[in-house]
């Protein structure tokens, strides 16, 4: 009856990555296909010169709808050091506040010859909607869409735990914090659940969390001490200002009293445990300095294997 | 005007008769038989002949949203569908809220000669919830009840009030039900598909919570409410509670919620952002059961054409709605077969039990009653596309799906409306 | 088809030819994944004073447009100074020399070398570039369709093998 059922927009014919929207879908091989790329690509931001000459003569533009200085840096370097042409584009404050719709400003800058549009939006699904109506030869990656996905994020995110954990199998990873709203969140379960971590935590109050949250293959702890108990991993979210007071928590204070990350909570999880963070970070509010500086962050070599990720998405996006 | 319908399978929801025979038509009214010969004779043979559709809401977008859809283009659509009376939602720009504006709507459709139109007025003006309308005047203009179309009525006080004056004068009042603080902000289910697109949900007890005030406000006023839209499984149990209670209520489902869920948004179709939400795949069997055993009254188009540009955009962002008045029967007959129904019960819920909560004659195969009604091939397989819909909305969630019934001819008060050979 | 040379008889054959022209100055680096075997196996042979290095030359090849990247390119690895060295770039099979090509832009990103001296096994012509092995192990003609592949079995033994071109 319906017409065949719609395949991973993702993916080409071929069952190659075409677009990076959203890690949930994609498979196994194609998750580690990227992060062992960016690890050949981790050797190339440590020597002298830092470019190779793989994307030159293509064109990527950024393409932020909602502004984010550092994610599209990130992407920017990334970009740079594959020789690309790197055009960023303020779309919050220019075409979208004339009127514009956004498939048109798609369509003026693909008559501009873009090869990878990196797409930030605030309504979940825009790299979506834009991917479906890009020409064939363009490619999408989503550098964050509303609550739902920020897949280099979740990339970099599953790189680090990979780095210092290097087996997925035995691990169990705790994601403490706003779930509801993070794109982040999502895109890192899918991430785990993929690569096959057995126990997948979301530590949270009731409000911070969505509907049928255990869908997406996690254990729920309301209790902070009792979900980081032997954890490997641990992943502080982000807490936006505009919910510290309101209907979802009362004060930021009293979310750092029961869901911060201090050294005594800590102290719970396995002795060698690693605590990420997607940045910017909150000192005092998701997490405590003393924590976020101490010896089990690893806050600051995600930021670096951004970069990484970041180029082995890309190269390996536009290539196909 | 004499009209005879030949041979054709005669089916008549409201007595459940389902044969071979022929229909008489004289003046636009059904007769028992004629001697004389007929002016025109439509050969049937092959075909249903059942009273014409009666969708009770179908938006036709004047006055003020023209360039979404027109008078002409959405009359058009419901006769090729084989609605032979509908019901408009009082959600036009500016709203149906002064008897002038109805008075035009309706003088626009007679001249039209196509379906019957039966304007539903604002019960608040412009549909703020805060004050009433001149409900008498407006009835008097044409309207026959009265509603808030999908606009929230936030103030409880302002509700009691409005169902109160409206049961003075023995109007009923349409609502839909659905907390609009708990709604707020929310385009999708709050379920496990809106937090893996990461949308924002619309739980199933903002639908709950609503009903059940307005059923206790039926008890205190007594006020006749028709339930527009039901969208979950609880929602349909305390409409069965209270129809058991003994409480004058009724209440329809949009033809969309009975065969989707919230799975059917697939990578964010905004072909299925509709109000209220596709629930769970739980919420959609309970629908279709409730349709099936009488607890939901009658299935709708919620016909609601929007231009393409509004749909070409992020999830959230899409106008809600889907064209609906092309699909109404294909998709109740699919339904119908579904639920292994009788095709008279099956046609009952978009013909003779609409027909009842509007309080019309028609919806029925007898004698003396209008002479609406619509011939169809129930087998007939036809593609759902830009191309085969008269409406000028395009946007559906059947986009591109085979279905079955297609409607070959429409007869409104003794006229042939509709024809396709 | 004419009898492949035997690997394993053309190693000794390449390290002793080597061997007179190891300076202090001379290092190597076996270009992923043939050549890496190759200069696995030479390298111990020839006394050099720094390490092997590895290079995949994946993110520099000139057919990205056409073909996209490589699956799971291995991580070049170069644990000298390349400045100033006298290089012996080692691959498996010479052909269009394109592989030669990318290597060498690639080396440049890690500084000056003093020269560079190509290391084969086999050269199996075919050149579509100026490009030519100052070492070589052995000339092989390959078959039409076919194309001339370098396995290492589980033993760790090399050998050459035709394989149809895809």
């Amino acid at each position: 009856m319906p017409p065949s059922s719609p395949h991973n927009p993702q993916l080409n014919a071929n069952g190659e990555l075409q677009h990076l929207l959203s890690i949930e879908g994609l498979p196994p091989e194609i998750l580690t296909q990227i992060l062992d790329t960016a690890e050949s690509f981790a050797g190339v931001t440590e020597r002298e010169v830092k470019k190779v000459p793989l994307l030159r003569g293509k064109s990527v533009f950024n393409l932020f709808f909602e502004a984010s200085t550092r994610t599209r840096t990130t992407f920017e370097i990334a970009a740079k050091r594959l020789s690309a042409d790197v055009i960023n584009l303020n779309v919050a404050v220019s075409s979208q506040s004339k009127g514009e719709s956004l498939l048109d400003t798609v369509a003026n800058l693909s008559a501009m010859h873009a090869d990878v549009f990196i797409v930030r939006h605030s309504s979940s699904g825009a790299p979506h909607l834009i991917a479906r109506h890009v020409k064939p030869h363009e490619h999408v990656i989503n550098a964050g869409d509303g609550r739902h996905a920020h897949p280099t994020q979740g990339l970099l995110d599953l790189y680090t735990i990979r780095h210092y954990k290097k087996n997925f199998t035995q691990l169990r990873v705790a994601i403490v914090g706003d779930v509801l709203h993070s794109r982040v969140a999502r895109s890192l379960i899918h991430g785990l659940t993929t690569l096959g971590v057995p126990e997948v935590r979301v530590i949270a109050p009731q409000t911070l969390l969505p509907a049928g949250v255990e869908s997406l293959g996690v254990r729920v702890f309301h209790d902070m001490r009792a979900g980081l108990k032997d954890c490997d991993v641990v992943v502080m979210l982000r807490l936006q200002n505009e919910r510290m007071n309101g209907a979802l928590l009362p004060s930021a204070q009293e979310f750092f009293k029961h869901y911060g990350l201090t050294a005594d909570k800590l102290a719970l999880a396995r002795p060698e445990a690693i605590v990420m963070h997607p940045g910017p970070m909150n000192r005092g509010v998701e997490i405590d300095s003393s924590v976020a500086d101490g010896a089990h962050s690893v806050i600051l070599p995600q930021v670096t294997f951004g970069i990484a990720v970041r180029m082995a998405v890309m190269s390996i996006v536009a290539g196909n | 005007m004499k009209l005879l319908v030949k041979g054709g399978r005669v089916v008549d929801p409201a007595s459940g008769r389902d044969q071979i025979g022929d229909v008489y038509v004289s003046e636009g009214r059904l007769v028992e038989s004629f001697k004389d010969k007929p002016e025109k004779t439509i050969d049937a043979k092959g075909l249903v002949v059942a009273p014409g559709l009666i969708d009770l809401s179908a938006r036709l977008r004047e006055p003020g949203y023209e360039y979404k859809a027109t008078l002409e283009s959405e009359m058009d659509a419901a006769v090729a569908g084989g609605v032979t009376s509908l019901a408009c939602p009082p959600d036009t720009d500016p709203a149906l809220d002064e008897p002038g504006l109805v008075d035009m709507l309706r003088r626009r459709a007679k001249a039209l000669a196509r379906a019957r139109v039966y304007p539903i007025g604002a019960l608040t003006v412009k549909l703020a919830g805060e004050r009433l309308t001149e409900m008498a005047e407006l009835a008097e203009a044409g309207c026959v009840a009265f509603s808030q179309a999908n606009a929230p009525l936030a103030d409880t006080n302002v509700l009691w009030r409005a169902m109160q004056y409206a049961a003075t004068f023995g109007f009923p009042v349409w609502l839909r039900v659905e907390d609009g603080s708990l709604a707020r902000g929310g385009v999708a289910h709050d379920g496990e598909v809106a937090t893996r697109l990461g949308l924002p949900g619309i739980p199933a007890f903002a639908e709950t919570l609503a009903l059940g005030s307005l059923l206790q406000l039926v008890r205190a006023t007594g006020s006749r409410v028709h339930v527009c839209r039901l969208s979950s499984a609880v929602a349909v149990e305390m409409v069965r509670a209270a129809k058991d209670e003994g409480l004058p209520v009724s209440c329809d489902v949009g033809i969309h919620h009975v065969h989707l869920s919230e799975m059917d948004l697939g990578y964010y179709d905004s072909n299925c952002r509709l109000e209220p939400p596709l629930r769970s795949q739980r919420d959609r069997a309970s629908l279709a059961a409730g349709l099936a055993d009488g607890t939901i009254d009658c299935a709708v188009s919620d016909h609601t054409p929007v231009d393409e540009d509004q749909k070409q955009k992020p999830f959230a962002e899409a106008e809600p709605g889907a064209t609906g008045l092309e699909l109404l029967l294909p998709l109740a007959l699919k339904w119908g077969a579904q639920a292994n129904l009788p095709l008279a019960k099956t046609l009952a819920r978009v013909t003779s039990d609409a027909a009842r909560i509007l309080g019309v004659q028609s919806g029925r195969i007898a004698t003396g009653a209008p002479a609406d009604l619509v011939l169809f091939d129930p087998d007939e397989l036809w593609r759902v596309g830009p191309g085969a819909l008269k409406s000028q909305g395009k946007n559906t969630p059947f986009l591109g799906y085979e279905l079955a019934g297609r409607v070959r001819a429409t007869i409104v008060a003794g006229k042939v409306v509709y024809e396709r050979r | 088809m004419s009898k492949l040379p035997d690997a394993e008889g053309l190693l000794p054959k390449l390290a002793a030819e080597l061997r007179g022209c190891i300076t202090p100055a001379t290092a190597m680096i076996g270009l992923h994944t043939g050549g890496a075997w190759v200069a696995e196996r030479l390298h111990p042979l020839l006394g050099m004073k720094d390490p092997l290095g590895f290079m995949d030359i994946a993110f520099y090849r000139d057919d990205y447009a056409k073909a996209g990247l490589k699956h799971d390119p291995k991580r070049t690895r170069i644990p000298f100074e390349v400045e100033g060295k006298d290089l012996l770039l080692v691959d498996d099979v010479l052909y269009t020399g394109r592989t030669v090509r990318a290597a060498m832009n690639e080396l440049f990103d890690y500084g000056r070398p003093r020269s560079i001296a190509l290391v084969v096994l086999a050269d199996r012509g075919g050149r579509q570039l100026p490009i030519g092995a100052q070492y070589c192990g052995a000339r092989v003609e390959v078959p039409e369709g076919m194309r001339l592949r370098l396995k290492r079995a589980a033993d760790g033994k090399l050998a050459l093998e035709y394989e149809r071109a895809a």
